[in-house]
């Protein structure tokens, strides 16, 4: 049978706090003993500098971040919904789906808009990664990537490049080729390395740079011509999920939510982990920049939406409802900011009035979870990839008759 | 969600109950009845029991996860936790150290484990566990002396045990310890622990912050949606018409970057802020236009040039940063542009040793500049004022009179054209050829 030429007792009364728990052999002045890891933990910190232990390092700590909170409190002297009540509550809400883009083979995990407001680049589970011109539906690219569960993908400025990665653990960069004969594949470029899968990578200014998160619980930037490392952000304690870049006037900071229920913000010039925001309940899912830059939301498990306020450096908001109860995969601005989409597992999409906090509108439409949402560069439409295979763009209808509904009925997909 | 099963810690997830049926396994396996034979391997004066090789290829993928989890070992490579399908020498792993036990693997099990590998192999580790033991010491300094000690006595008391049994142990726990703590590259290894210290020294940096009071905040965000409401299209709609809705792309015919005449939303927007300026290609040409007028183009050049080394290609990086110095900074330069002396200095020692954000400091000295001055006064220059009064306001698109025709939908040139015909362009003037037309759609 198995090697047990000793006798070892690996569950049980632990000899210390007799609490039942996994035990550790440990042996004291040749004796076996059985402690329980806490335990041992405990005794093996009597050797430590006078008045510090563990346990004080983790007092220390606990303070710190209580008196944080206290100091970040002191200043909140309203909440967002009472600076809103002047405001005009909206309206309803009609959205239509106006184009259903129906081509790829699984799950479709991450989407991008080009600049060009009408181009979007999709990846799906199957590997493949598909350029659309939403507008027309048509096909443009198509590339196969040589890993399933392609979780991130970007178009880049100019619109001449798509970077796209997952479980490869790399970012590759494929420059878009107009000749129908030419394999996208032979010309990719591979940028980025990390030791765990990509979950997500954004272009920055330009089509030279690009920056990543990991799965390995870090953030990175890259030079997309020599494939090499810039700056690395460490600070997430576990698998970062998602990142965005902020739209300030200096653009050097980004924001990047993880597994670890933190939401960092990032200086890019030094690496250094600027503020840190930990009041989600469950992992960061998404994080998306206000568009003037102030603030970020964040979409999480704990089937809440969060507004964080960078100057306040506290949050702000909170987007949730009882009725809710799966997580946000996704959430994106419209281009005032007064509306945020959030796509969720349960299949639907919710639009937030960001201000007032309430919901105006449900979508429904998908027949999975929606893994991304995103709304187009010049707010005309957003569009939503989901595990149903499909993406659909869809707009806003103003509903000023019947005629023109009918109108639109007719002219529908 | 992440599809990682085990966190960084190790502690598992949600693999229970795959793990329950993989120990059900390796127990009917182990049945001296119906499971695997095994053999008894001499070695050289001492005889180690219960070894056995695997060479049903179906069950090879099956045995791999056994492998990968720690449940079987080989015995010839041990680092190379794969299943072979050969003659080669694996064992079972006692239940001890099985993945359901959930031992926590601390840091200090790793510590005590590396210590008494250290001692019997007297200071001869492999790179990796070298480096782990090195960040364990620095980490976990305040129990080093347990640590010792405990490695110490776990030696003796081996010690005092059959060479075979010995062995067994050793392998045993290297094979568990292969499994829990797997050679990544040791930077990914301090990564992946966050130590108290730093968690510390974050928090005590944040409370020195400077905030800013709720009220102020949460009023910006009121008067930036209001402010952008209008250009909003899915608040307020766009004009002539939302271009998915009616399947007219008018509204980006208009707004496009090279129109004659710009609609009124789009000139308006360059008020609201200079980023807004500058990050429509129009307002960059206009207020361009306007600073040529002032004597003051060279800063928004400047400007550009600057994020232009800012987000360009690495390798670049030392010949443009001396092209912007010979154009811009240079005494007596052709396009001088006027940055205080604190900064010029600063610029000027930095450009000894070229990087990418060496221009920064008077990148933002300029931007500000323009920012201060000529922004507000080219908004409120005759150019801007001029340029609004003409600009478009777009009728909205009348419904169409016969509901049932379906608009066609035109593609349009794809970004990645412009690049495609400019270097075929190239191409052409270096052949010396017409065959212009081949690649065009």
């Amino acid at each position: 049978m198995c090697d047990q030429t000793f006798l070892a007792i690996t569950f049980g009364p632990c000899d210390n706090c007799s609490q039942n728990k996994p035990l550790m052999n440990i042996y004291l002045k040749n004796e076996p003993i059985n402690y329980c890891s806490l335990c041992v933990e405990l005794m093996a910190c009597q050797g430590l500098a006078k008045g510090e232990t563990t346990n004080t390092l983790k007092a220390e700590s606990e303070s710190l971040k209580a008196k944080l909170e206290e100091e970040r409190a002191k200043l909140h002297d309203v909440e967002l919904h009472q600076v809103a009540e002047k405001i005009d509550a909206l309206g309803q809400f009609v959205m239509k789906t106006r184009r259903t883009l129906k081509g790829h083979g699984n799950k479709v995990l991450c989407m991008d808009w080009c600049r060009d407001k009408r181009r979007i680049v999709s990846s799906s589970q199957d590997g493949k990664v598909i350029v659309w011109d939403a507008y027309t539906t048509n096909k443009e690219h198509a590339v196969t990537m040589p890993c399933t569960w392609v979780m991130a993908c970007a178009y880049a400025p100019s619109g001449c490049a798509v970077a796209c990665g997952g479980l490869d653990n790399k970012c590759s960069v494929y420059p878009l080729s107009l000749d129908k004969n030419e394999n996208l594949a032979a010309k990719k470029k591979s940028v980025a390395m990390h030791t765990n899968y990509l979950s997500s990578c954004s272009f920055t200014n330009s089509d030279m740079q690009i920056l990543t998160s990991s799965g390995d619980g870090t953030c990175a930037l890259w030079d997309v011509e020599s494939g090499q490392l810039l700056q690395s952000f460490h600070g997430h304690s576990a698998d970062v999920l998602s990142l965005d870049l902020a739209p300030s006037e200096t653009g050097n900071t980004f924001v990047s939510g993880g597994c670890d229920k933190k939401a960092n913000v990032w200086d890019m010039r030094s690496g250094q982990n600027v503020q840190s925001f930990e009041t989600h309940e469950s992992d960061i899912n998404n994080v998306k920049y206000y568009p003037s830059g102030d603030a970020f939301a964040t979409g999480s498990d704990d089937a809440t939406c969060r507004l964080y306020d960078l100057r306040a450096d506290r949050e702000v908001a909170i987007y949730s409802k009882d009725s809710i109860i799966f997580g946000a995969s996704s959430v994106d601005f419209s281009l005032s900011g007064r509306l945020l989409f959030a796509g969720y597992n349960d299949y639907t999409i919710n639009v937030w009035d960001v201000l007032k906090g309430t919901r105006v509108a449900i979508l429904f439409g998908h027949e999975n979870r929606v893994s991304t949402v995103r709304v187009s560069p010049d707010g005309t439409a957003f569009c939503s990839g989901s595990w149903d295979n499909t993406l659909r763009v869809s707009a806003y209808l103003r509903s000023s008759g019947e005629s023109e509904l009918r109108n639109i009925l007719y002219n529908t997909v | 969600m992440t599809i990682n099963t085990l966190s960084q810690d190790g502690v598992q997830r949600q693999q229970m109950p795959c793990l329950t049926k993989m120990e059900r396994m390796i127990i009917s396996m182990q049945d001296p009845d119906m499971g695997i034979k095994l053999r008894n391997q001499r070695l050289l004066i001492t005889v180690i029991p219960h070894k056995c090789s695997i060479s049903d290829e179906e069950a090879l993928h099956v045995g791999q996860l056994f492998v990968k989890y720690g449940y079987i070992y080989p015995l010839k490579e041990p680092r190379n936790l794969i299943l072979k399908a050969d003659d080669s020498s694996y064992r079972f792993q006692t239940p001890y150290y099985w993945m359901s036990t959930r031992w926590p693997a601390s840091e200090l099990d790793y510590a005590i484990y590396l210590a008494k590998k250290n001692i019997r192999k007297q200071g001869e580790l492999i790179e990796y566990e070298k480096e782990c033991y090195n960040a364990l010491h620095k980490r976990i300094n305040h129990t080093w002396d347990f640590v010792v000690m405990q490695a110490r006595e776990q030696l003796r008391a081996s010690k005092q045990r059959r060479k075979g049994d010995r062995i067994v142990l050793e392998c045993q726990e290297q094979a568990y310890w292969l499994v829990n703590r797997p050679p990544v590259s040791p930077e990914h290894y301090k990564l992946t622990t966050l130590t108290k210290n730093t968690i510390i020294e974050h928090n005590r940096i944040s409370l020195a912050r400077n905030r800013v009071k709720s009220s102020i905040c949460l009023e910006s965000y009121v008067k930036y949606c209001e402010q952008y409401q209008p250009h909003d299209p899915i608040m307020q709609g766009c004009l002539p018409s939302n271009p998915w809705i009616t399947d007219d792309i008018m509204f980006w015919n208009m707004n496009s970057e090279t129109v004659a005449l710009p609609t009124k939303l789009r000139v308006e927007r360059w008020s609201f802020s200079f980023m807004e300026l500058l990050n429509d290609q129009m307002g960059r040409k206009e207020f361009l236009t306007y600073l040529e007028k002032e004597f003051s183009a060279e800063n928004l050049c400047f400007w550009q040039a600057c994020e232009d080394v800012r987000h360009g290609e690495t390798a670049k990086i030392p010949e443009k940063v001396d092209e912007v110095y010979k154009q811009f900074l240079a005494p007596g330069a052709s396009r001088w542009v006027n940055i205080d002396s604190k900064t010029m200095e600063k610029t000027l020692e930095g450009l000894k040793r070229p990087h990418r954000f060496v221009l920064d400091d008077a990148q933002m000295h300029i931007y500000f500049l323009m920012k201060k001055d000529s922004y507000p006064r080219y908004l409120k220059s005759e150019l801007y004022k001029n340029l609004l009064a003409r600009a478009i306001v777009p009728q909205e698109t009348k419904k169409s009179v016969f509901p049932f025709m379906r608009r066609q939908r035109h593609s349009s040139p794809s970004p990645a054209l412009a690049t495609q015909t400019a270097e075929d362009d190239g191409k052409a003037k270096y052949s010396n050829s017409n065959s212009g037309t081949a690649s065009r759609l």
